[in-house]
């Protein structure tokens, strides 16, 4: 039978590796939130900026037609595609600018709710201290150091850069005769049991086979039935379909 | 009970929920709102559940996900920016600036100060002038207010059609430095303090030598009118980061992380007044402080005038209990 150490009574718990972020709603639900790292904000910035470059430079090739006129526009443009972009894309796009979209990215507040007005703009008014003293020095080492990779402006407006959810498929469990465990399983065990059921379409044969040999002896069969004893307990687990 | 029969009970709950939040995320206005608030919580409860009896990673994440969006929609923190923008300009703005006095103070006594200062400076010692401001510009400045030019400006030799440029280019540039200066404060304070303090200092050299040099009557015609909100939407905008910085040096009984955030919430609508007071020197600066057809008398009376609407807004407005609501 598999054990599952337990905690002495008042030991803290190691941080996890992972980096999810977990909020707790008023209704007592933990929602984790993955926090989104260094690299792919850098990216997501990258093509943000690109994408600024080029409607700047479309505008201005069209706008020198205009003149005097132009010149005016275009300074009110620059204005406001330097400054507002982020904000405007942030606020009316779900917290998507497009290079996050593009990068599956999404800003929210801390409690996870959509980013409003006032700390959208917030966070891109002080992406100024951020780029200090030069290409998002003090951004990146406060991007690093904070556990859910915040940077100066997220710091200050209580905002937070997430992966976006992605829409789930359903496994497919592969069809076995239900069967009961031969002890009773706990909870952990019998979501590890599930787990496994559900993504071994991620594993390769062989590995799918090693992973589920480890259980040959507890569940008191072959190794090389193992893998079929346990599809068959989550079957019997999940219930007729 | 087992997990089938769990699903097949709630599916087709489930699946309303999720057209309802795809109609919500939308900002279609969706019929059927009134009962959200309970099918939110139900699917929580069903959630819930699913964690507690152990059911599959695929039912709880998918479950995860309609409460994370439930959670979106249910909670979202509504703007009190947009909606009550009368109220803002009426009231709470000049109220926020009151409460935060001791802020502005500081920020107006660096920035002032230090404009006042160097001006007496420079106008006293006029070599000073050199040893701030590089040649080329200083000699920029002249010809742009120099009184046998007949114009003003930026441009000596611009014209009426370009109000509209300069219209653009003083939105711009002016709304930059305010950002700029607010910002800096993230860094203790100490970027708007200096901000507040080199502007100051730039635009009180200048003053400073073009007084000395005669040049007096253009400068301080052209400049008094939208002057008044300027220089003041500067101060406020270092108050503002002031405020940040202060946020960070003396927490109170607050983490600073947090301590951070409070401070950060309210100067953010320091910011948007800021933001409106130089919408409207702009608009000054480049509709009417450029005009040159008027006496200078004139633009001295309107521009006192400009300076006590600022002092008097920022003074007294909001402060009847029931005034603008």
């Amino acid at each position: 039978m598999l054990k599952t150490t337990a905690l002495p009574g008042k030991a803290t718990l190691a941080p996890p590796l992972d980096t999810r972020y977990h909020v707790e709603t008023p209704e007592g639900i933990d929602l984790p939130l993955r926090p989104a790292g260094l690299m792919v904000r850098a990216l997501a910035f990258a093509i943000d900026l690109g994408l600024r470059g080029v409607i700047l430079g479309l505008l201005f090739i069209m706008l020198a037609f205009l003149g005097k006129l132009g010149a005016g526009l275009g300074s009110i443009l620059l204005f406001v595609v330097s400054w507002w972009y982020m904000v405007l894309f942030e606020v009316l796009n779900q917290g998507r600018s497009p290079g996050k979209q593009w990068m599956g990215l999404r800003v929210v507040h801390d409690d996870g709710t959509p980013i409003g007005w006032s700390a959208s703009l917030l966070r891109n008014l002080l992406r100024f201290v951020d780029m200090l003293p030069f290409g998002y020095f003090l951004g990146a080492i406060s991007c690093l150091q904070h556990p859910t990779f915040k940077r100066l402006g997220d710091l200050a407006a209580g905002t937070l850069v997430i992966y976006r959810e992605q829409p789930l498929t359903r496994p497919q469990l592969p069809d076995v005769p239900p069967r009961r465990a031969a002890f009773a399983l706990t909870l952990t065990e019998q979501r590890a049991i599930l787990g496994f059921a559900e993504r071994q379409g991620e594993l390769s044969e062989a590995r799918a086979n090693e992973l589920a040999s480890i259980l040959a002896q507890p569940l008191q069969v072959s190794k090389p039935q193992a893998r079929a004893e346990l599809n068959g307990i989550a079957r019997g687990l999940l219930g007729p379909t | 009970m087992k997990q089938s029969l769990f699903e097949s009970r709630h599916q087709a709950e489930w699946e309303q929920f999720a057209l309802m939040l795809g109609r919500l995320e939308r900002g279609k206005d969706a019929s059927g709102i009134a009962s959200f608030p309970n099918d939110y919580r139900r699917i929580c409860h069903h959630l819930a559940l699913a964690r507690e009896r152990g059911y599959s990673s695929f039912l709880i994440d998918s479950l995860q996900q309609q409460v994370l969006r439930g959670h979106q929609q249910l909670y979202r923190h509504r703007s009190r920016l947009g909606a009550n923008v009368l109220s803002f300009i009426l009231a709470d703005f000049p109220r926020l600036v009151r409460e935060q006095w001791r802020f502005v103070l500081a920020a107006s006594l660096i920035f002032f100060g230090s404009l006042i200062g160097f001006a007496l400076l420079v106008y006293l010692f006029p070599e000073l002038i050199y040893n701030l401001i590089p040649a080329e510009q200083v000699s920029e400045m002249q010809s742009m207010y120099d009184p046998a030019a007949g114009h003003l400006g930026r441009l000596a030799d611009r014209a009426a059609s370009e109000d509209w440029v300069m219209f653009g280019y003083y939105i711009m540039h002016n709304i930059g430095i305010a950002f700029q200066t607010f910002a800096s404060g993230l860094l203790f304070g100490l970027g708007s303090a200096f901000f507040l303090f080199y502007n100051g200092l730039m635009i009180g050299a200048v003053a400073g030598h073009l007084t000395h040099i005669g040049y007096g009557q253009t400068f301080w015609s052209f400049v008094i009118g939208h002057g008044a909100f300027e220089l003041s939407a500067i101060a406020l905008a270092g108050a503002a980061g002031l405020q940040l910085g202060w946020a960070l040096i003396a927490p109170g009984r607050l983490p600073r992380a947090e301590a951070l955030q409070l401070a950060a919430r309210k100067s953010v609508l320091l910011i948007c007044g800021v933001m409106l007071f130089l919408l409207i020197a702009a608009f000054i600066e480049a509709y009417w402080s450029s005009r040159t057809g008027l006496t200078p008398l004139t633009k001295y009376l309107v521009g006192a005038a400009l300076w006590c609407l600022v002092a008097t807004y920022l003074l007294f407005a909001g402060r009847t209990r029931h005034a603008p609501e």
